[in-house]
């Protein structure tokens, strides 16, 4: 069997340059040989050179923003690994004419062209052709998006019983929009804060109590983690992030921010569990080429795995950081999801001991635990007072509505109900859990052990023609085309061992899966057929 | 700050540190000053009135009676299925029947004399977020928009702060009411050219804030003519286009391009929020409106940051497509607008203060130039201080708008009740009265 492929181990951009430069001046040197003879030949061509330099440097702003991820062969990383080139390209052409369509900005550029991650692409093809059991039965089945189903019989219900009064409040005889319509915090309602930290404590288990006043609300995660990104690093700045990772915080970290993510490894030998020395060893590699290294971003529960990291891991990141004195960026999202015994510890939690709080800042949401991704809630909880400070003043470009505030409010504050969907809510995902996986190995495919989140960890490395990015993505495709059941291949998520896959099960119920396994056992058959 | 002193503290970033976010100015600072002491009619009626916030609050119980008689529009009484799908939706194309009932309100607010097509909406959490995204979209950083002065002093955070692009100003002055002509539009371009700076767009706010006026049909063709020779981009800010008096004062920059076949529209972008017209600022709904398909999905792409929740675009997708509804209330709030706006300028008429002639919005664009000590930045912002320490009102001096001409203020009146406004127009009647009695016994030192 071949070496796992790595994706990224290349030399980056500071060649790629160089050869756009080389291309310019070969061909002059060429011409002007003949007549000033060598220096001419050397002079006018290196000039040109670098002038050409120059101006890419300073339309560009930074110097040095080297991506670690270069476009891999495959169209699995999103095209932000492109980002100098470009912008000097549209810079270099668009500022000439008057003629020609009036140009965008480099970033919007990148996201124009058609993105072509599998991730966006699946999510994409569901999207026009979604599976109903009744109305589409050949539809695709959606396992590529981590979204919980499971317990909106319980949340509808909710609103079904308390909704008018919860959300436009009753003032004596008539209703009172005066509370919600005026501008209200952009970091969200005191009210809402509290409640969301009595719920955050309940999910973690109540092992601490949570203060709202580090809460700064946004809607959603999703500008969460930006707006930490902002806080904390620099354009060309580097957070260094243990692979397999969210595909989407690709964008969450990067587009806006400029802020690059260095992936740190990890392998099914540790189950893909963060080790120390995998940590120390990107963050060398970072600086020897430079990189100013501000943080680490850590998910956990984490995703695509659905690992929960241990205590002692989590301590020995929490004294690297301090080591280092960068700051730590935890993404608790799934912290109600932990469906297994085993013992989930919050940073909070582990923040009891002895450290400097400063550097940790935790991200949270209700788009997971609450069901309720529409409604648009994500959390900053940070021990930091600056950065509190500043993140407060950044949420005036991604509020939360009022009028959602007062409802959750009113929801959060049922605690009754409250403990009764956070229980049942785990029974049901860790009923769906062993049926999922216990499908999958029916059909010869192992998952890693997970203890939480919406997805299993797949090895479907035995299924791919050729052991490498390519042979993944083609079976992706087979998945999704022929099979009609849209999954996450592992490079999505830029992992280094190729054939893992993602597959999320929460927008299931539970009769779907006799299906879903039987569509992908048609596909593994004539995958195994042909090996 | 209580950081740990053995080890060197843990780094922010630049933007954390830089003062882009102008919290620090005189706007900010009478905003201080007002929540440490605000006016209430019965509690604290010697308390600083806010005159500096521009929120409509002439309208509210249109809203609510709406709220009142519609209640399944807020709660899910019946919508079983319906209510799945909503809480569950977190697409950045938002509510298609949300985006349908916004662009049928658009068109309604300029009397059907532009079409607006829902598929070229991008949703975003209030206009500060839309009015970011685009400059995010249109601009790299270090590039300029050129915005004509005075303009929101919000624009200095909201246009350059994360995205680093910077504002040149098109300088306007009371010769000709502020307009926008096309020799500044040069000079600022110019300027920027200097400066070595890539100027990528112009940026206007049409109605105007501060100054509560319309553009001209003709200033508006002018700006279009000027991007088109320079091929950049026109971002028309029409926030305030439904608080017009009237409704046939208000040009479109969408009704010249119609009128122009939509010849060369790529480049024009508006920005549109039901938080003044519909005075919901809460509920943070704005919305990019583009001619440009590059810019409708970039900006939809990039919306993810600031997406608007799907139980408010359900809300408000029902009220904005009850055609008896908006149409009830695009015309009863542009009648109180105006009601508002005639007694704030008689009461400042009389006393001694003129005023620019205004047509729309929630603020009036006040001239106190003969009273300035010195015609200087620092005389205006003397004079800010005073009018709010002795009369006690918040209003935003020139200056924090970039104006060119000290002595300018900007005077909100419809984040109040009437009793208020008429409160806040005694004091400074008497305020100015003082001020004539002090000049006749202490005549002006030589």
């Amino acid at each position: 069997m071949t070496q796992p492929q790595t994706r990224d181990e290349q030399p980056t951009n500071p060649t790629r340059q160089k050869s756009t430069g080389m291309r310019l001046i070969v061909p002059l040197q060429g011409i002007v040989q003949g007549r000033g003879g060598l220096i001419l030949g050397t002079l006018i061509p290196c000039a040109l050179f670098y002038f050409f330099q120059l101006y890419t440097k300073r339309n560009r702003g930074n110097s040095s923003n080297t991506p670690s991820n270069p476009p891999s062969p495959s169209s699995s990383s999103p095209n932000l690994a492109e980002l100098p080139r470009t912008s000097s390209r549209l810079s270099l052409f668009s500022r000439v004419g008057s003629s020609g369509p009036v140009s965008v900005s480099g970033r919007a550029s990148l996201i124009a062209r058609e993105n072509d991650s599998p991730y966006y692409i699946g999510l994409e093809k569901v999207s026009k052709d979604p599976y109903d059991k009744e109305r589409n039965p050949d539809g695709i089945i959606q396992l590529g998006l981590s979204e919980n189903r499971l317990c909106f019989d319980l949340i509808e219900k909710w609103m079904v019983e308390n909704v008018r009064e919860a959300m436009v409040g009753r003032d004596g005889e008539h209703l009172s929009i005066n509370g919600i319509a005026a501008y209200q915090p952009f970091d969200g309602l005191m009210e809402l804060k509290v409640a969301v930290a009595g719920f955050m404590s309940q999910v973690m288990r109540k092992v601490v109590s949570l203060d709202p006043s580090q809460i700064v609300l946004t809607a959603g995660a999703t500008p969460a983690i930006e707006i930490l990104c902002f806080c904390l690093a620099d354009h060309g700045n580097a957070f260094l992030i243990p692979t397999p990772y969210y595909p989407g915080f690709d964008r969450d970290v990067r587009l806006r921010t400029g802020v690059e993510l260095i992936p740190v490894h990890c392998r099914s030998a540790d189950n893909f569990l963060l080790s120390v020395t995998a940590l120390e060893q990107a963050y060398n590699q970072a600086r020897k080429r430079g990189v100013k290294v501000r943080g680490i971003l850590i998910s956990n529960p984490s995703n695509p795995v659905g690992n929960i990291l241990p205590r002692e891991t989590l301590h020995n990141i929490l004294v690297f950081a301090q080591e280092k004195n960068i700051h730590i960026i935890c993404d608790e999202i799934f912290a109600g999801s932990v469906y297994r015994g085993e013992e989930f510890v919050s940073m909070p939690e582990i923040l009891m001991e002895e450290f400097d709080k400063n550097r940790v800042h935790i991200i949270y949401g209700l788009s997971k635990d609450l069901c309720l991704p529409g409604f648009r809630v994500g959390v900053i909880y940070s021990y930091n007072k600056n950065v509190l400070a500043l993140a407060k003043r950044l949420t005036r470009f991604s509020s939360i509505s009022a009028p959602s505030q007062r409802l959750l409010i009113s929801m959060l504050s049922d605690t009754k109900f409250i403990e009764e969907f956070i229980k049942t809510n785990k029974q049901r995902i860790q009923k769906l859990h062993h049926s999922f996986v216990d499908g999958l190995k029916q059909l010869g495919i192992q998952c890693i052990e997970s203890s939480a989140g919406f997805y299993c960890w797949a090895n479907m490395s035995e299924l791919i023609s050729s052991y490498g990015e390519k042979g993944e993505l083609d079976l992706w495709d087979k998945l999704l085309n022929i099979a009609k059941v849209n999954v996450t291949p592992g490079s999505a998520c830029h992992c280094i061992e190729p054939g893992w896959f993602r597959c999320c099960f929460t927008t299931l119920a539970l009769e779907d899966i006799p299906v879903v396994m039987k569509r992908i056992r048609k596909v593994a058959e004539t995958c195994k057929s042909l090996s | 700050m209580a950081i740990e002193i053995e080890q060197p503290t843990v780094e922010l970033s630049k933007v954390a540190v830089s003062e882009t976010h102008g919290e620090d100015s005189p706007y900010f600072a009478g905003w201080k000053a007002h929540d440490e002491d605000p006016y209430d009619e019965s509690s604290n009626s010697s308390g600083v009135i806010q005159m500096g916030l521009a929120e409509n609050q002439v309208s509210f119980d249109m809203l609510e009676e709406y709220l009142e008689q519609n209640s399944e529009a807020s709660s899910w009484a019946e919508g079983a299925p319906g209510f799945r799908e909503n809480a569950l939706f977190q697409d950045y194309h938002g509510l298609k029947s949300f985006r349908q009932a916004m662009a049928s309100f658009m068109e309604k607010i300029r009397g059907g004399r532009a079409k607006f097509d829902p598929d070229r909406i991008v949703l975003t959490a209030g206009a500060t977020a839309a009015n970011e995204l685009l400059t995010f979209i249109l601009a790299d950083p270090g590039d300029a928009l050129l915005v004509p002065t005075p303009y929101y002093p919000g624009f200095d955070r909201d246009l350059r702060w994360r995205t680093g692009v910077k504002i040149v100003p098109i300088h306007c002055d009371s010769s000709n009411n502020f307009q926008v002509t096309l020799e500044a539009m040069e000079a600022a371009y110019m300027h920027a050219v200097a400066m070595n700076i890539k100027v990528r767009g112009v940026l206007i706010t049409n109605p105007s804030n501060p100054l509560g006026a319309t553009i001209q049909r003709s200033v508006l063709e002018e700006i279009l003519d000027f991007a088109k020779r320079k091929n950049i981009h026109v971002v028309s800010d029409e926030i305030y286009s439904g608080s017009t008096f009237s409704s046939s004062e208000f040009v479109s920059i969408a009704e010249i391009l119609e009128a122009r076949g939509y010849k060369d529209s790529e480049r024009v972008h508006i920005v549109y929020s039901l938080s003044k017209d519909l005075g919901l600022p809460g509920f943070r709904v704005g919305t990019i409106y583009s001619y440009n398909d590059k810019v409708v999905t970039t900006a939809r792409r990039m919306s993810s940051f600031s997406l608007i929740s799907s139980q408010t675009q359900h809300v408000l997708a029902s009220m904005l497509s009850d055609k008896k509804f908006t149409e009830k209330y695009i015309k009863t709030n542009r009648e109180r607008l105006r009601k508002r706006y005639e007694m704030i300028i008689q009461g400042l008429k009389t006393a001694g203060i003129e005023c620019l002639k205004g047509n729309a919005g929630l603020f009036c664009w006040m001239n106190l130039s003969p009273l300035l000590e010195t015609p200087t930045r620092e005389g205006e912002l003397a004079l800010w201080n005073s009018i709010l320490h002795e009369v006690k009102i918040n209003i935003s001096p020139g200056s924090s708008c970039h104006c060119s001409e000290p002595g300018w203020f900007r005077v909100c009146f419809a984040n109040m009740s009437e009793t208020t406004l008429d409160v806040a127009l005694k004091r400074i009647h008497s305020f100015m009265d003082q001020r004539k009695t002090d000049a006749i016994q202490s005549p002006p030192q030589q």
